[in-house]
């Protein structure tokens, strides 16, 4: 597959003051939205049913008609064009993707194409590479939707929003209508996609998971219309702006942080690795340098056996007398939430880290996870860093 | 002051002239036109659509209900409408004319089987179209199948079963205007006798068929919105079923 | 529902003495035969007697059915104005069409004409309504004009509904066209006129007439299939 990371044709979006006002509407639906969207990111717009994502979405390519302010993109307003021309450069995902049935997937696909008038081998050329891009067999080209299941579906709209290249992508729950299992596939999918093609993507959803997961910033609107607070994930989950915010992340922000985090990401505490027949003052003198008051009996390839006791230190040399066992062994790569979750589980406080091989790597316990949620993060990780190895 | 429009009006203002006052023939020697004729002509049309229409409705209504109920009757209902659209009642009426002959229980017995369909189609679609989930309620809490026809599926098919006795009845007032051809004395004898009341005879007994068959269609369409429940009136489009064969109603064939 | 009077009525001669057959009013087949001609131009003038009108009436339809996409609260009025034309009787249609246009043809015409419009422009009304709200979004969204969506997204969507109306319209026009000869017009019911007591010749007419119906029934229903594939194929 050609490389494409360096063909980014995403532009800017920028809000300014956007607002959206039905008449004989007391509150406006979108009120004086100003935010902008950095070339090649994902901006989540997420709320409350009726606090104006979705009409704010559809202000972008005039399916909605602004009231006043504007709307960016690439620095041009959208007011510009004519709506059809405008939206034929704005790839558009809809919830229940809205396939034509009486078109093949392959004439859904060149749908925008055709508006543009390109020619059939061109066409034809494009709808292949669309098909490999969203991992579909090349004969779909030539069946119906209907012939499709719910996910092969959502791909088929997603290509098809992709197929001229438009610089921005406006997605309006787009996984809302597919199952949980699905879903999760599609949106790593989605993510990874994205890791390639680098598009500006607004992007809406009732889901605060969801929006964390696929945010590299997230807008929270209240009812009427009204920005709430416009952050990156990590910055959301440990400064909400206002009471809101706060109600609408949920009480368990601490936990939804350590979802987008890595075992190996954060500073663990060390802990004296000990063998069997090490001289017992040595292996004190080791305890008292460790993070950790209790020896680790390990093998020779230093994989974890189990806590020493106070009998194992008892004589000239340390022997194997275990207190408690080594279990559970956590593992380096978890994501960190899974880490805390197998740590809660256990009754052990100290949680021995290995790596792929099994040697230890650091100790993990309650308090590292507290002092981690307390400082401030040096980078801001987002959903799509978890994927992307 | 001739032309054309004048000449229309006066055909159309003479044809009313024909239907409150006698005159005399065209071939001359007997009194037509004039309102008691017109009248008897009328009554003889009301009764044969009348009694054809009960007896249609009697056969029809009760038999669709109970299909619909039991969810079998698909084909029958497919079946007897495309049928009853395509055969001709000119041909139906010729046909009986020809095997059985003349006279008003002919008649009566084309016009019931002229009304038979659109009454089988509309009330089966109709009771299909109760809320499946409505009737599930019902027989969970114990009614019989006849209470459930009688109670639920009944009062909520009625606006689709006075939609085909709309189109019946339409139907057969439409159809009893060639009855004629088989001796009885309906709005249609000055039609088929233009030996006797000329053009100007058959333009008023067209104008006065044309007149009733709309009456009958208004009364009908207003029966038809007075047995609507309020909320199904409400009741948007995009949630009322979509079916496999027309409900609408299948013109009358005359 | 004609079996009794079939049994009563019907008395199917052997052949050998066709003319035995015809004076006492028999089912003659032999008759049948030997005067089969004579149907040939009263059929031909019932197929135009269909086709003009349904053809006439589809592309009337059609283009108020547009006006009303566009415009929904025509929709009432030309559904109420198609309604009244629809309700009157053919045969007095076909009279008080006379003073305006004759006797012949065009009255018939006229008349048969008019009645196909409710029907037809019911069905395909509806069949645009049916087309789901989010398809028309994706349409619009992806960058079609409205015109772009009403041509090739809904128009083609509503193909089903559209052929369901024609059909329906056929059997109708097929049925009133029976009654043309009231126009002065020809037909197949001119020949049922001709001798309505005729058993032969009323059976003969008239199965015309249904077998006609059927005909057109399936033909448009095999268009209806190819235009369609979309809905043949399932997963």
């Amino acid at each position: 597959m050609p490389d494409r990371s360096d063909r980014s044709t995403a532009e800017p979006l920028e809000f300014r003051e956007a607002t959206k006002r039905y008449p004989g509407a007391a509150t406006p639906a979108v009120d004086g939205l100003s935010l902008e969207v950095p070339a090649g990111e994902i901006c989540v717009l997420v709320g409350p049913s009726g606090c104006g994502k979705t009409t704010a979405m559809r202000m972008v390519n005039r399916m909605n008609e602004i009231t006043s302010g504007d709307i960016l993109l690439g620095g041009r307003s959208v007011k510009d064009r004519r709506p059809a021309e405008l939206r034929r450069e704005i790839g558009y995902v809809i919830q229940h993707i809205g396939l034509f049935p009486h078109w093949t997937i392959g004439e859904n696909i060149a749908t925008v194409l055709k508006l543009q008038g390109w020619d059939k081998p061109r066409i034809a050329k494009r709808v292949e590479e669309l098909l490999d891009l969203i991992s579909l067999p090349p004969d779909t080209r030539d069946r119906y939707p209907s012939q499709l299941s719910g996910g092969q579906r959502q791909r088929v709209g997603v290509a098809r929003a992709l197929a001229a290249d438009p610089p921005v992508m406006l997605m309006d729950e787009p996984f809302g209508a597919i199952d949980p299992i699905n879903r999760e596939r599609l949106q790593n999918e989605f993510l990874r996609l994205q890791a390639e093609l680098r598009k500006t993507i607004v992007f809406v959803t009732h889901d605060i998971d969801e929006a964390i997961k696929m945010g590299d910033r997230i807008a929270i609107l209240q009812e009427g219309g009204k920005l709430a607070q416009y952050a990156p994930p990590a910055e959301l989950l440990m400064y909400p702006a206002s009471r809101f915010v706060e109600d609408f992340v949920g009480s368990d922000r601490a936990l939804k942080r350590l979802a987008l985090q890595r075992v190996r990401d954060i500073d663990l505490w060390t802990a004296a690795p000990i063998r069997v027949g090490t001289p017992t003052s040595e292996a004190r003198a080791k305890i008292e340098e460790s993070d950790v008051p209790i020896g680790l009996l390990v093998d020779e390839s230093g994989r974890p056996q189990g806590w020493l006791s106070e009998r194992a230190l008892a004589g000239e040399r340390v022997t194997k007398d275990l207190r408690s066992p080594a279990e559970p062994l956590l593992d380096l790569d978890a994501v960190l939430r899974d880490a805390l979750a197998q740590l809660l589980s256990s009754e052990t406080r100290y949680g021995a880290v290995v790596d792929s091989k099994g040697t230890l790597a650091g100790i993990l316990s309650l308090e590292v996870i507290q002092h981690f949620l307390h400082a401030a993060p040096a980078a801001s990780p987002t959903g799509a860093d978890l994927l992307i190895e | 002051m001739t032309g054309p429009a004048l000449a229309f009006l006066g055909d159309f203002g003479e044809a009313i002239e024909f239907i409150f006052k006698e005159r005399e023939s065209v071939s001359g020697g007997v009194q037509i036109g004039g309102l008691p004729e017109m009248l008897g002509f009328t009554a003889t049309h009301m009764y044969v659509s009348i009694v054809a229409l009960v007896i249609a409705a009697a056969l029809a209504i009760p038999l669709a209900l109970w299909l619909g109920h039991l969810g079998r009757g698909d084909f029958v209902a497919t079946a007897t409408s495309n049928v009853g659209r395509a055969v001709p009642s000119l041909a139906l009426l010729a046909f009986f004319i020809s095997f059985v002959g003349l006279g008003y229980t002919n008649v009566i017995f084309v016009l019931v089987l002229l009304a038979i369909p659109p009454l089988i189609t509309n009330t089966y679609v109709g009771v299909r179209q109760v809320d499946r989930d409505t009737v599930d309620a019902a027989r969970g809490q114990g009614m019989t199948g006849i209470e459930i026809v009688r109670k639920i599926e009944l009062p909520l098919a009625l606006p689709a079963i006075f939609g085909g006795l709309r189109t019946s009845a339409v139907n057969v007032v439409a159809t009893a205007t060639i009855a004629p051809l088989a001796n009885v004395q309906t709005l249609g004898e000055p039609i088929i006798t233009p030996q006797t009341y000329g053009f100007v005879g058959q333009l008023g007994a067209s104008i006065l068929v044309a007149v009733i068959t709309l009456l009958v269609d208004f009364i009908f369409a207003r029966l038809q919105r007075a047995v609507t429940p309020a909320g199904l009136k409400l009741a948007s489009p995009a949630r009322r079923r979509r079916f496999p064969f027309p409900t609408r109603r299948s013109p009358k064939s005359a | 529902m004609i079996g009794l009077p079939i049994a009563q009525g019907l008395q199917i001669q052997k052949p050998g003495g066709a003319d035995d057959c015809v004076a006492s009013n028999g089912f003659c087949p032999e008759w049948i035969v030997d005067n089969i001609d004579r149907y040939w131009t009263p059929l031909l003038e019932h197929v135009y007697l269909t086709v003009a009108p349904v053809a006439i009436g589809f592309a009337f339809s059609l283009a108020l059915a547009i006006v009303a996409h566009r415009r929904r609260w025509l929709t009432g009025p030309i559904i109420g104005i198609t309604g009244i034309f629809f309700a009157i009787p053919s045969v007095a249609a076909f009279f008080l069409l006379q003073p305006i246009t004759g006797l012949g043809y065009t009255t018939a015409m006229v008349a048969l004409v008019s009645y196909t419009l409710l029907i037809i422009f019911r069905n395909i009304t509806d069949g645009l309504r049916n087309v789901p709200a989010e398809t028309r979004d994706a349409a619009l969204g992806q960058g079609m004009t409205e015109r772009q969506v009403l041509y090739r997204v809904e128009l083609p969507m509503a193909v089903p509904e559209i052929m369901a109306g024609l059909r329906i319209a056929t059997s109708t026009t097929v049925g009133l066209a029976a009654l043309a000869v009231f126009a002065g017009a020809g037909g197949l019911g001119s020949e049922i006129l001709v001798d309505k007591r005729f058993k032969s010749n009323v059976v003969v007419a008239g199965g015309l007439a249904v077998l006609l119906a059927a005909a057109f029934d399936l033909m448009i229903l095999g268009v209806q299939r190819l235009m369609t594939p979309w809905r043949r194929a399932r997963a």
